[in-house]
């Protein structure tokens, strides 16, 4: 949908309008993939979705109503729904007024090839994949998955505001026959021509070679290399768990003794540096955050000192602080080394490519736990040394933060739905607190 | 489209099934469906999908309605509902799937999507090594709707928040809690669905569930603790909201949330286990239900859900449990989350053993995976979150049967020397074989010459699966059952939601290791 067609529901929307303030958000897109499993394709498909959600308020009664079909009938029966509720509703003694226009960004987050590719396209990624699996006597598995999306914010204070993304991923996991190796890799990007599927493949595909028949090495602590995939994983949820109330209100990492948090403490080593930037170019987010607040660069740590963290619209005034959008996307200042060179700098250690099924253990330590996945290998001597089975582990990414030894350049990774530049990283006294028998 | 009251017909009965899908369709009375267009849209994708070069296709025209409420405190933060309507079809083009959705329901876009799934399946073909085989079913033509007793949609907001409120106040009463939170989903899944079998079902389903979170923080201390409702969505209308059940869990919550700042830290090492059924419910989903997934097993779910430590050949030889553990997989059972007529394959629904007497005997399955392992019929797991997303195999609702001797929960408690109890869900995680778990809960009770004795704090328990159940030497029996569940687990890519009920009684397993969780940072 165009910034006119959208613009022109929005003001259709409003027209039908009686209530107080109305807040108006559009999200729509289309998305095709390809799905392979044992060698073949499995699945493929292809859809066109759209979103449309009202928010009507009297007074601060607030009701909200989402749909997906947008004639004419539906859309002025959608704000009556809307209104119904929000009259129904009790006074919401934290609400806030619309934001009038904002200023937003310049985002590029677009490429036509990638809103162009198509279904041959993402089938010879998968075909290459499968050729190159069979050559090596591997079984592999994969997905990929194209296609462009829109937003549109408006509201009844003439707030207008829209934009479009493309996204292409493809990840794969190739399987030794008798089972005793895997390898994974995946990458994400704006645009379909930086993806290079074959070197995803072909690193898969030799994670799963040299990851067969492992050995055990004892749980306990131990000195880390985490690919940049794995670090992702450990830190995806940071962003989420940086909110000032919650710290305020005594229910987060974030939190202080009587009703203090953490801005301004220095809780990590000074290289740790972790913002978001919404117009970086090779990891862009969306234009604005919730309420149509307009995203910006926000250093969250500088430093290793907690800098900032997300204010809502209500939390900033009751606090007298500046209203902080949620982060766009995660940005971690990485080194200069290479993967490689952590690797040569470590005299005994594991190296982990990804990790899996990860849930809060204790959320006021930030424990986590999950267990590695699709390549875990041993090192010794600067070198992998050989293959080995995986761990749980029980961690909280405040120590890996906190036992970070050595980084390599940050490279984009796909965290859910927005782009993150992170990291490999050298961590000491990793827990891994039991071994899995999974391959 | 306004929706009627529908009748429940019959249409195959079971000893029809043998018969000839043609014989069959011709028997049976096209029921009334709530919208005349449905059969006639269906027709035009099928048609088109057949014209196009299709041998097979199917049309699911689906609408969802859910509404969202959310409270905290003295605060009602979100009333939402939601609507989505649109359509998917699916094709087999020269044995390679396609599938195509929009929200447009018209007959011009209908066909022009049905084109678009052939497209799609032309492409793909040069990468399909084994063309894809279905399955035969019957021919339906039936109408289902999940039982309810109230429509939660009739019930007014009002009621609805002040039920949340009056939790949150009661909650609040106690006064070392902090804050509590609310709220209540309520789901419909309204779907038309046809294939080329001569299929055209129409069904209603309905699922609920209302929770709160209640959380006490130490001011002294800077710590905090939370204790969650141990109420569990069910497949039912507003007739599950028992408020005399949610007010007294509410005060037992408060009451349990603070009392967890001074209740002991375990010690790690071996312990004896009770597993209360709002615990257990969730560790017979992660360990047994995802494992018995036959497309797990065989590979499909590779690149992100994992395969599974249940392979193909193990099926009748592996004895996962203790010979007292039999777990059956249904989507029939009263109230259950995945409970429906029919599934996303048009396969009328049953339920099986998973595991009997401690064998692994049975597997998940759909049509086009069944002949993978020489099974003549699917076993009607398919299903889709959506009009836009691709059906595929889903979890059933999976339960452990009680126990065939009597024994009450305090008989279990009475008759154990030193265990602890564990109540509620907590935090969970498992490998991407179910192997290895790991599983946290809502409280933790210390369990000494039969009786509970106190409170305990930073629990996780860790196991090996096939440890884990062979190590099961008491289930409680029938009068304790209890349906857990879980309103939405992921899998597949794009990911996907399922919803999916787990039934069980208390039950105690041997020398389980346990964690402390407690940590310094």
């Amino acid at each position: 949908m165009t910034q006119d067609q959208a613009k022109q529901i929005v003001d259709k929307i409003l027209s039908h309008a009686t209530a107080d303030d109305v807040r108006v958000s559009i999200n729509g897109g289309s998305s095709s993939n390809v799905r392979f499993a044992r060698n073949t394709v499995t699945t493929s498909g292809s859809a066109q979705e759209v979103s449309i959600g009202i928010t009507a308020t009297f007074g601060k009664k607030n009701g909200s109503y989402s749909f997906n079909q947008f004639d004419d009938k539906t859309l002025a029966e959608a704000v009556k729904k809307a209104e119904e509720l929000a009259k129904l509703a009790p006074e919401d003694n934290e609400y806030m007024p619309p934001l009038e226009q904002q200023t937003y960004p310049t985002v590029n987050a677009y490429a036509k090839a990638t809103a162009d590719a198509s279904p041959d396209f993402r089938a010879n990624i998968a075909k290459e994949c499968i050729k190159l699996a069979m050559q090596k006597s591997l079984v592999c598995a994969g997905f990929v998955e194209s296609g462009d999306n829109f937003s549109m914010f408006g509201n009844s204070k003439g707030l207008r505001a829209y934009h479009t993304s493309t996204d292409i991923s493809y990840s794969t996991t190739a399987r030794t026959q008798d089972g005793t190796g895997s390898g994974w890799a995946g990458g994400g990007h704006t645009d379909v021509a930086q993806l290079d599927g074959s070197a995803l493949s072909n690193r898969a595909i030799e994670k799963a070679i040299a990851s067969a028949n492992p050995t055990e090495v004892a749980p306990g602590k131990y000195t880390v290399i985490l690919e940049p995939e794995a670090v992702s994983n450990l830190l995806g949820g940071i962003g989420f768990r940086m909110d000032a109330r919650s710290a305020d209100e005594g229910r987060s990492f974030f939190s202080e003794i009587g009703g203090k948090n953490k801005i301004g403490q220095q809780v990590f080593p000074e290289f740790v540096n972790i913002m978001s930037d919404p117009t970086h170019p090779d990891a862009p987010g969306s234009r604005w955050s919730e309420d149509g607040m307009p995203s910006r660069k926000i250093n969250w740590i500088e430093k290793g000192i907690v800098k900032n963290l997300r204010y809502s619209r209500y939390w900033a005034q009751k606090q007298g602080k500046e209203a902080i959008p949620g982060p766009s996307n995660l940005i971690m200042e990485g080194g200069t080394a290479t993967l490689d060179d952590l690797i040569a700098s470590t005299d005994k250690g594991i190296l982990v490519t990804r990790f899996w099924y990860i849930r809060d253990v204790d959320p006021k330590s930030m424990l986590l736990t999950g267990l590695t996945r699709d390549g875990t290998f041993w090192i010794e001597n600067g070198k992998i040394a050989r293959s080995i089975k995986n761990f749980r582990f029980n961690e909280s990414p405040v120590a890996m933060l906190k036992n970070i030894e050595m980084m390599s350049k940050s490279v984009r990774m796909q965290g859910g739905s927005s782009a993150n530049l992170i990291p490999a990283l050298k961590v000491k006294e990793f827990t891994f607190s039991s071994l899995s028998d999974a391959v | 489209m306004k929706r009627r009251d529908f009748i429940k017909i019959t249409a195959a009965s079971s000893a029809a099934i043998m018969l000839p899908n043609a014989l069959i369709a011709r028997q049976q009375s096209t029921p009334s469906f709530s919208d005349p267009d449905f059969k006639k849209l269906a027709d035009e994708a099928l048609n088109t999908a057949r014209m196009s070069g299709a041998s097979y296709a199917d049309i699911r025209i689906n609408r969802y309605h859910n509404q969202s409420i959310s409270t905290r405190e003295k605060r009602v933060m979100n009333i939402s509902n939601n609507e989505n309507y649109g359509f998917g079809i699916r094709v087999l083009v020269a044995g390679t799937w396609g599938f195509a959705a929009s929200h447009i329901v018209t007959k011009d876009e209908v066909a022009r999507i049905a084109k678009n799934a052939v497209a799609i399946a032309k492409a793909n073909k040069v990468i399909q090594k084994e063309p894809v085989q279905l399955a035969p079913v019957p021919a339906y033509q039936d109408i289902w709707k999940t039982p309810i007793k109230i429509n939660p949609f009739d019930v007014s907001i009002a009621d609805k928040v002040g039920l949340l409120l009056r939790l949150n106040e009661e909650a609040l009463k106690n006064k070392s809690v902090s804050f509590c939170s609310s709220s209540m989903q309520i789901a419909n899944e309204h779907k038309f669905f046809a294939s080329t079998d001569d299929s055209y079902i129409e069904q209603d389903l309905y699922r609920m569930l209302p929770s709160f979170t209640v959380t006490s923080v130490n001011k002294e201390t800077g710590k905090f603790e939370t204790r969650n409702s141990l109420t569990e969505p069910v497949g039912k209308g507003y007739e599950c909201v028992d408020e005399k059940f949610l007010m007294d869990d509410v005060r037992l919550a408060a009451d349990e949330a603070v009392m967890k700042h001074t209740a002991s830290s375990v010690t790690a090492g071996k312990h004896d286990l009770i597993l209360h059924p709002t615990n257990l419910w969730l560790t017979i989903h992660e360990s047994i239900g995802h494992p018995t997934e036959l497309d797990r097993a065989l590979g499909y779910e590779a690149n992100y859900a994992g395969t599974s430590f249940m392979t193909v050949d193990k099926l009748g030889k592996l004895k996962v449990g203790s010979d007292i553990v039999n777990i059956m997989a249904d989507k029939t059972q009263r109230d259950g989350l995945a409970t429906c007529g029919y599934d996303d394959d048009g396969v009328k629904t049953k339920e099986w053993h998973l595991v009997k007497n401690g064998l692994f005997v049975g597997y998940q399955t759909i049509r086009d995976q069944a002949h993978l392992i020489g099974e003549k019929e699917s076993s009607g797991c398919c299903y889709a979150d959506s009009w836009s997303s691709i059906p595929f195999q889903r979890m059933p609702n999976v339960s452990l049967q009680p126990g065939k001797n009597k024994l009450s929960l305090n008989d279990l408690i009475a008759d154990t020397e030193d265990a602890i109890m564990i109540k509620g869900r907590g935090s969970w995680s498992i490998d991407h074989q179910r192997y290895n778990f790991q599983f946290g809960g809502q409280t933790f009770w210390e369990i000494k010459k039969g009786k509970v004795t106190q409170m305990l704090r930073d629990v996780a328990y860790q196991a090996n699966t096939v440890e884990f159940w062979n190590s099961c030497d008491a289930i409680c029996s029938e009068e304790e059952y209890y349906l857990g569940g879980s309103f939405g687990d992921g899998k597949g890519e794009p990911g996907q939601s399922n919803s999916v009920s787990h039934g069980c009684c208390p039950a105690r397993f041997r020398q389980v290791n346990v964690l402390n969780t407690g940590r310094k940072v």
